[in-house]
């Protein structure tokens, strides 16, 4: 028995925004992954909330014309990882998104509610940076376009609005093609669990896979928001794709990154974790584009 | 079919279609919610409760409170009831408690007309405490100055106990020239049973006056004693029903909240009361399996013989006794049955009071603890003279004919060394070990194993009595009632079997009660202790021949033969000696109920009183492989290999032991209960608190070795427990085995692993070397 204050089914996303701003202090719910466990635990106990479960414009993947993949974001995560579009073009988040929770969760829980909650460890978050993905979002003020680089405002924090709804989020042509990328969850379990750390590598090779034409690398739980390494990215393009550009990578990165030492893990267990991480998922994100590096 | 056949679980089709009821399958109409209120400090006292704003709350029905509860203390641990005052569990609690021992403490309840209200009342009580500096660890709980956690024990020792064995001392044995010796402390922390179904129980008074309360238990007639001890009423008063449950483990072989619930119907009148545990309450207030901590000094001679062992071992309590001492004396003895030394033993151990979760039964009471201790040391003593771990353990454990030299238990059978050699092969032992002798590299495998012995049921420390009734229907069929208790592992299946073993009736014919009521049913003290196909089998056979018996008389009777002459196979009365068919048995049966000369309902109803006891024993083998950088152990291949006697159903035993197998991984690599430094539980949920997925099993592997056991009923000895003792310290062998690294503490978790991993120079900064 759950202990709601209210619950409005909206009928529409504008009928949502209105409900938002008619209710101040309410929350939005769509699959309930989150929500309805906070309302168990008491934390959002006798909470109002608004409904944005089920609507068909929110959901699914499209290729726009100008090579943009716009990904609803009441679309679940198995229905990610199954889509079509995403295993052509953008591979990566699918195989992240299908490392959340179990099969139950994945088949409820949706990629908007991952982002909103704002946390750190959500599995879709590094990918959606290293793919430098863009938040749609609408509000009574209507519609913006927020870099996903800008979206995190903190622990659990994001910059949407009270009474802003995320329509869908968009990745441009320019930020997977020629990319392949890997991403890598920590957790102590095999499933069932919110990752230790995550790591998120993407990268273009030069025509003769012996450089590194791009690097993208992303982390989770490396800081209160998901966050890029990008002085390590920097100092990596152009250089040659081999063991030792692998081991600098698992060095440089922990000058970027911040990891919380807690009772879940210590910092210095996070920072063993990034390091080898960051190697391994250029390794293999490197070797899915056709290059290799001698282990 | 009869015993030793896979006969089907006669509740399978009941339990996957959903048919089988478990309590809150139950509820009556208009039942009430109970939830009971926590402290949020780990020791100290309440003051005073103000309960003036949850009580204005519309939907709460009644809230008690520590200060309403009668002053009465009581026991909880399901033991068998001991007339001797001084062999008699401790009794430490009242219903609720103003001295609070631990964080999570019951000091009051509230009963609503449904959850959100009783969850509501909840945050609005106030609670004034007088808070004490936390005792966290039996170190501090004996430290001169410490609080004291309850009265009767004054310097936080519960007890302590002790022996020694062999013809000198510890000390004396050591002045032998050129032995190897072995100093190291070992400790296992605190887990959880994570049975699937909550404690739940709903009370209320009957139109008979009687408190009758519905409870997921393993042990009904020991609840219904408890709940007349902390009510202060006569036992016959209370009546237990136990339907179907999910699953104990031990946990459910503590009487946790039915005397609460009890108390609670009371105060509302007899209206029906639910009190339902969530499962973060199971695993912060209810019971887990004890904390302990081994200091252990022992010497080897160069070619390989034991010469002297000396092991102190602390038992963690938490805040209640429980089971207390019993269940670190469990883990001593096994230090003293497993292995033989050839000068001396000295083993010492204590439960101490702290303000942490409370200790209680879980699967292997104590064994699992002491048997990672042991099989640690074993493999560190192998590792000091260069020896073959199998070899070694060959070389020193428990033989043939062993009897215990305090209680006397015996191996009636003995299959030990058998199960090493079959598991040694399985895993492919010699080649392993040569192949994985000198790895380099981040990824390195390993194998290794470890043993153990396990009594069967609890005789001499502790009354075994066990009661069955039969009843004959007039088709011919039988009722069999019987006080041991179906708890998920297959009981009624089995006792359905034996039945039909003994009575020469078919199973189709045989019905097992799977309900204990214990107005109706006849007396035993439960599931626990791996005892029920041995203590409660000898009595269902006992009751069958004499129902075997009266039904011959009476057949006797109506073909005018004499008894002897006759006997009773497939449902059908035949002629002893040639086999020839004489009457069914459903035309026997129907003549005694009806027959205008003598009518009979013929009924068998015996008590066994089991005075003996034997050892099982068995052994796991496993491959490792380690991820150094990360931290990860993966298990490859996993064997136990089990010393259980005849198998009464091969099928269902395979499943007893992948249960168990899965929970000794758990054990062995995630699983922890942790606490902060107020005592306050941090992963008190099934997110944070790491029970191993599915994804995270291996295949398990199961081979047994069937050694017909005299004293069992049917060649059978214990297997309900054993199958969860080995795997950790085999696991932990492995990993030692796999990178040389001999960690000393459980869980193998990664954090930990990674630590030893870079002390042993094994992981460089930057991950240099492993790419």
């Amino acid at each position: 028995m759950y202990d709601l204050g209210s619950i409005y089914q909206a009928r529409a996303i504008e009928d949502a925004i209105r409900a938002l701003r008619e209710r101040p202090g309410s929350k939005l719910i769509n699959g309930g992954t989150d929500v309805l466990v906070q309302v168990r635990e008491g934390r959002l106990a006798g909470v109002s909330l608004v409904s944005i479960h089920n609507l068909e414009e929110l959901k699914g993947v499209r290729l726009e014309a100008d090579g943009t993949i716009v990904i609803g974001s009441g679309t679940t995560f198995s229905q990610i990882t199954g889509n079509a579009i995403i295993q052509k073009y953008i591979p990566m988040l699918g195989e992240a998104v299908d490392q959340v929770g179990g099969p139950q969760i994945r088949n409820v829980g949706t990629i908007g509610g991952n982002v909103c909650n704002g946390v750190t460890s959500a599995d879709s978050g590094s990918t959606l940076m290293v793919y430098n993905a863009v938040m749609v979002v609408q509000g009574s003020e209507g519609i913006r376009h927020i870099s996903i680089h800008d979206w995190y405002a903190g622990p659990s924090k994001t910059v949407l609005k009270p009474d802003e709804v995320l329509l869908n989020i968009q990745i441009r042509k320019e930020d997977y093609e020629g990319y392949t990328g890997q991403y890598l969850k920590y957790g102590k379990r095999q499933a069932m669990e919110i990752a230790t750390l995550g790591c998120g590598v993407l990268v273009k090779l030069s025509a003769d896979k012996e450089k590194a034409g791009d690097i993208r690398i992303a982390f989770g739980v490396a800081g209160p928001n998901p966050l890029r390494c990008r002085q390590t990215e920097e100092a990596c393009r152009q250089r040659p794709v081999n063991r030792e550009t692998a081991l600098f990578i698992s060095e440089q990165v922990l000058r970027e990154i911040k990891p919380r030492d807690s009772w879940r893990a210590s910092k210095e267990f996070r920072e063993q974790i990034a390091s080898e991480y960051a190697k391994r998922a250029f390794i293999q994100a490197v070797a899915k584009q056709g290059g290799e590096i001698d282990a | 079919m009869g015993v030793y056949s896979n006969f089907k679980r006669v509740d399978a089709t009941g339990k996957v279609t959903g048919e089988a009821k478990y309590t809150d399958d139950l509820l009556p109409e208009r039942c009430l919610v109970a939830k009971v209120v926590h402290s949020t400090i780990s020791n100290g006292l309440v003051k005073k409760i103000h309960t003036e704003k949850a009580a204005a709350l519309p939907g709460v029905v009644k809230i008690v409170t520590c200060f309403d509860v009668p002053d009465i203390q009581f026991p909880t641990p399901g033991h068998p009831w001991s007339v001797e005052e001084s062999h008699q569990d401790v009794s430490d609690r009242k219903l609720l408690n103003q001295r609070v021992r631990f964080y999570g403490d019951d000091i009051a309840a509230i009963v609503a007309e449904d959850e959100v209200s009783a969850a509501r009342a909840a945050a609005l009580l106030e609670v004034e405490y007088e808070e004490y500096e936390p005792i966290l660890s039996p170190a501090a709980a004996m430290a001169p100055g410490a609080s004291v956690i309850h009265q009767e024990y004054p310097g936080n020792v519960l007890k302590k106990t002790g022996f020694k064995l062999g013809d000198c001392t510890y000390a004396e044995a050591l002045k032998e020239e050129g032995l190897v010796r072995l100093r190291k402390n070992y400790e296992v922390p605190r887990v959880q049973h994570c049975h699937i179904e909550v404690p739940v129980s709903f009370a209320y008074i009957d139109v008979n006056q009687k408190i009758t309360i519905v409870s997921s238990t393993q042990i009904p007639h020991i609840v219904r004693r408890v709940v007349g001890q902390a009510l202060g009423i006569g036992w016959g008063q209370i009546r237990v029903i136990k339907p179907y449950i999910g699953g104990g483990f031990g946990n459910k072989q503590d009487v946790l909240y039915e005397p609460l619930n009890a108390f609670l119907t009371q105060q509302v009148g007899g209206r029906p009361v639910k009190l339902e545990l969530s499962r973060e309450e199971t695993l912060a207030c209810t019971r887990m399996r004890h904390r302990m901590l081994f200091s252990v000094d022992a010497a080897v001679r160069s070619d390989g013989t034991l010469v002297a062992r000396k092991a102190e071992i602390l038992s963690d309590q938490g805040g209640y006794a429980s089971h207390g001492h019993a269940i670190v004396a469990n883990a001593a003895n096994e230090f003293k049955q497993l292995y033989h030394d050839e000068k001396a033993l000295e083993i010492d151990c204590a439960t101490v009071y702290t303000n942490l979760g409370v200790g209680g039964a879980m699967r292997g009471y104590g064994i699992p603890q002491g048997d990672f201790g042991l099989e640690a040391m074993i493999d560190d003593l192998a590792a000091c003279i260069d020896m073959d771990p199998y070899e070694f353990r060959l070389k020193n454990c428990v033989k043939e004919g062993y009897e215990d030299p305090h209680n006397h238990i015996k191996f009636h059978s003995y299959g030990l060394e058998k199960c090493m050699e079959e598991g040694k092969a399985f895993i492919h032992w010699d080649e392993r070990r040569a192949e994985y002798a000198q790895q380099t590299g981040p990824i390195r495998r390993g194998v290794g194993m470890a043993i153990f012995c396990y009594k069967t049921g609890v005789h001499p420390i502790s009354l075994e009595t066990a009661a069955c009734r039969m009843i004959l229907n007039q088709d011919g069929s039988v009722q069999v009632q019987l006080g041991a208790t179906e708890i998920g592992q297959g009981a009624d299946t089995v006792f359905t079997q034996m039945a039909a073993e003994v009575l020469g009736i078919t199973e189709d014919k045989i019905y097992v009660i799977s309900t204990q009521d214990t107005d109706v049913t006849p007396f035993d003290t439960g599931a626990y202790a791996s005892r029920q196909s041995y203590v409660s089998g000898k009595a269902l056979v006992k009751t069958g021949k004499v129902l075997v018996k009266r039904i011959l008389d009476y057949a006797g009777e109506v073909l005018a033969r004499p008894a002897e002459s006759l006997a009773l196979v497939k449902n059908q009365i035949v002629d002893k000696d040639s086999g020839k068919v004489l009457r069914s048995l459903a035309e026997v049966a129907t003549e005694a109920f009806y027959s205008l000369q003598h009518s009979v309902h013929i009924t068998a109803e015996e008590t066994s009183h089991c005075k003996d006891n034997t050892f099982a024993s068995g052994a796991c083998f496993v491959e490792v492989e380690v991820d150094i950088p990360l931290g990860q152990v993966k298990v490859l291949k996993i064997v136990n290999v089990h010393d259980s006697g005849k198998l009464l159903n091969p099928q269902l035993a395979q499943a007893q032991v992948h249960g168990g197998m899965s929970m000794g991984l758990g054990y062995a690599l995630s699983e922890e209960l942790l606490y902060d430094e107020k005592g306050k539980p941090l992963n008190d949920n099934l997110l944070d608190y790491k029970l191993p997925t599915a994804m995270d099993t291996p295949d398990l592997h199961v081979i047994f070795v069937e050694e017909e056991d005299e004293s069992g009923p049917f060649g059978n000895k214990a297997l309900g427990e054993p199958p969860a003792i080995p795997v950790a310290p085999a696991i932990r062998n492995a990993v030692l085995h796999a990178t040389g690294v001999a960690v000393d503490s459980l869980p193998l978790a990664p954090q930990k692993l990674v630590r030893a991993f870079t002390e042993a120079g094994l992981i460089s900064k930057g991950g240099e070397g492993h790419v």
